[in-house]
């Protein structure tokens, strides 16, 4: 009998430093037994369970692209017990991934659409995700105009900023990276807050356009408004929840938001379906 | 489905019988309660019982398992990885079960297996599980199953339904596995022509209880109205958290997963937890989305009585076994609790 709850053995192939504050370290992880890659088939904006033997297990976004193949990777804050026994391991260490998890951004529904992505601070993990694999040609045919708001408290403070810059060179997504102030006099994106910032630069919405949000909770409550304003429906606002979690598939109960699991039956829902339940997250 | 009847001067003999293809568990007293415990070999359960003080979920569900093993020793092949380990899922079974706690198996089991993942523990202990029902004669007056969905004589879960008859029981043997087990026990006696007894008994016992909850209008309401409803902070007002609810209703099926380590030997574990803790929902951030004692009984209550009703449309999440009516140290009554939000009316002020 198959056992969702045993992890898969995983080996620390790339530990790295993403943020000014070192609190945010992107972990590239491959499979102890090759085979085991076939099982953890996922998209963009599922997560996995971060297995640490003998602290426990963390529930993360997945930040690779379904479209890298080899390995799997998760950016982390150091915030707790597992997380920051997961910052002190090395590369070459031993540990598990459960997943993946829950489900995923609506692909299907957004095929030929135009897409906003929108993200505040380490919650962009999955929006990585998404933009890699939106941007691998044989996707990027399949979707329209592509707008991408991310903004971090500090230049020091973005995640992958390598990436950022190469996306800012290219003509088939739109970046609109923003910091919320910096003293750096040869910074040349935007500073602003996340929701200005979509303000000023996110196209209208309309049928054929979706917006991704997932941040910081201040960032979505201010961001929504000027969706709201741009004439985006509910139901073409995609959002990504995060809850307390320990099972992950649903069982351990304690993730629900009313009838919904963040973890099973999220942790993406639109807004409109988020509208009918509880604030509970 | 049979009818057989069972001297009461061959139950010993039929259980003793048992013991060899079975791990039995039945009520026993302990201290001044009575609880479901493994029997030893020719030990009895005690039929003479009214409802015990925990649910039976523990034989299907232990409040405390390993899940898995490891070593943290990096000279051990398989260091650092997550081991199965090898558990007991034996024929057992529980002789004297209520019919509410049955039917409580079959609640949660829509947690624990669906169509997207099996828990495989919880699948195959309850594979290897026979239950034989003990009807209540006598139902206490916190019990209001009769209304939740089940009943004194409720035979739907059961494998076998006993019905006390003075001198002998009368069983209906409602499923395969009841077959086998009254089979192993020796227990053949037809007992067809007096089948109309057990309805009539059913009958009384249905009658003697008075204690009833209206569910009726609970699919109707719109969540997020019943859950801003002016009622939780007056519901809520006695309660200190203490999950003595939780830990004790049959149907509350909520864990917590924990790695344990003795040197380098690891182990994790899963433990019941409760919706009653502050912990149980705390972010890592030390964001709380249900930050105080209201926020957490009306989880608990919105769970049984809304969520489950409208999630998996099989009724409420209680079989109305009391126990929590009777426990609680500060006298929350699920019964009220759902009047009020079966009454509840957006605008309307309850009391």
């Amino acid at each position: 009998m198959q056992n969702p709850y045993l992890p898969i053995p995983v080996r620390i192939d790339k530990a790295t430093i993403e943020t000014e504050d070192r609190n945010l370290k992107t972990f590239k992880f491959v499979y102890v037994n090759p085979e085991d890659e076939a099982k953890f088939q996922y998209k963009a904006g599922q997560f996995g369970e971060l297995s640490v033997t003998g602290k426990g297990e963390i529930p993360i976004g997945i930040a690779s692209s379904p479209t890298e193949k080899g390995y799997v990777m998760f950016t982390v804050n150091k915030v707790g017990l597992v997380s920051t026994a997961l910052h002190n391991m090395k590369e070459g260490d031993i540990m598990g991934i459960r997943g993946p998890l829950g489900n995923w951004y609506p692909w299907e529904r957004m095929e030929g659409k135009n897409i906003v992505i929108i993200g505040g601070g380490f919650a962009f993990t999955t929006l990585r995700s998404s933009i890699v694999m939106l941007l691998d040609p044989e996707n990027r045919k399949k979707f329209g105009d592509i707008h991408v708001v991310y903004g971090a408290r500090s230049p020091g403070m973005l995640l992958y900023r390598d990436e950022l810059a190469e996306w800012e060179a290219r003509d088939d997504i739109n970046m609109h990276i923003t910091v919320d102030g910096t003293d750096d006099p040869d910074w040349k994106y935007n500073v602003g807050f996340v929701p200005s910032i979509t303000e000023e630069k996110a196209p209208k919405g309309d049928d054929d356009t979706f917006a991704i949000v997932c941040g910081p909770p201040i960032m979505i409550k201010f961001t929504q408004p000027v969706l709201d304003k741009l004439g985006y429906k509910h139901d073409h606002i995609i959002m990504s929840l995060e809850n307390r979690m320990k099972c992950g598939i649903g069982m351990c109960g304690r993730c629900n938001i009313g009838k919904e699991f963040v973890c099973k039956d999220g942790p993406v829902f639109t807004l409109e379906e988020l509208n009918s339940i509880p604030k509970e997250y | 489905m049979r009818v057989i009847k069972i001297d009461k001067k061959d139950w010993e003999s039929g259980v003793g019988k048992l013991s060899g293809d079975y791990s039995l568990y039945g009520p026993v007293k302990q201290g001044a309660f009575h609880n479901f415990a493994p029997l030893e070999k020719g030990q009895m359960p005690d039929l003479d019982y009214v409802n015990t003080r925990m649910s039976p979920k523990s034989v299907v569900y232990p409040q405390c398992e390993t899940m898995f093993e490891y070593t943290l020793d990096e000279n051990q092949p398989d260091h650092h990885v997550n081991k199965e380990i090898p558990k007991d899922y034996s024929p057992r079974a529980i002789l004297g079960i209520r019919p509410c706690d049955v039917k409580a198996i079959d609640l949660v089991n829509i947690n624990f297996d669906n169509p997207e993942y099996q828990d495989p523990w919880w699948v195959q202990r309850r594979a290897a599980l026979t239950t034989v029902a003990l009807a209540c004669n006598n139902p206490c007056s916190t019990c209001f199953c009769t209304s939740a969905g089940t009943g004194p004589f409720d035979d739907s879960s059961a494998d076998v339904l006993l019905a006390d008859m003075g001198d002998y029981y009368l069983a209906k043997v409602m499923t395969e596995k009841g077959e086998a087990l009254v089979g192993k026990a020796g227990f053949d006696q037809d007992g067809s022509a007096e089948a109309g007894a057990i309805d009539d008994a059913a009958k009384a016992a249905e009658a003697k209880i008075t204690s009833k909850i209206e569910t009726d209008k609970l699919g109707d309401k719109v969540t997020t109205e019943l859950y801003d409803a002016d009622f939780w902070e007056d519901v809520a007002f006695a309660c200190i958290n203490c999950g003595t609810c939780t830990y004790l209703c049959p149907t509350c099926w909520c864990f917590d997963i924990q790695d344990e380590v003795q040197g380098t030997d690891g182990c994790r574990m899963r433990n019941w937890d409760t919706c009653m803790s502050a912990l149980f929902t705390k972010h890592g951030t030390g964001h709380n989305p249900r930050p105080n004692k209201t926020a957490r009984v009306r989880q608990r209550f919105m769970h049984k009585l809304k969520y489950y009703v409208d999630k998996y449309e099989n009724g409420i999440a209680c079989v109305g076994c009391g126990r929590c009516v009777q426990q609680c140290p500060v006298n929350i009554d699920i019964r009220r609790v759902c009047d009020l939000m079966n009454r509840f009316e957006p605008g309307k002020e309850c009391a």
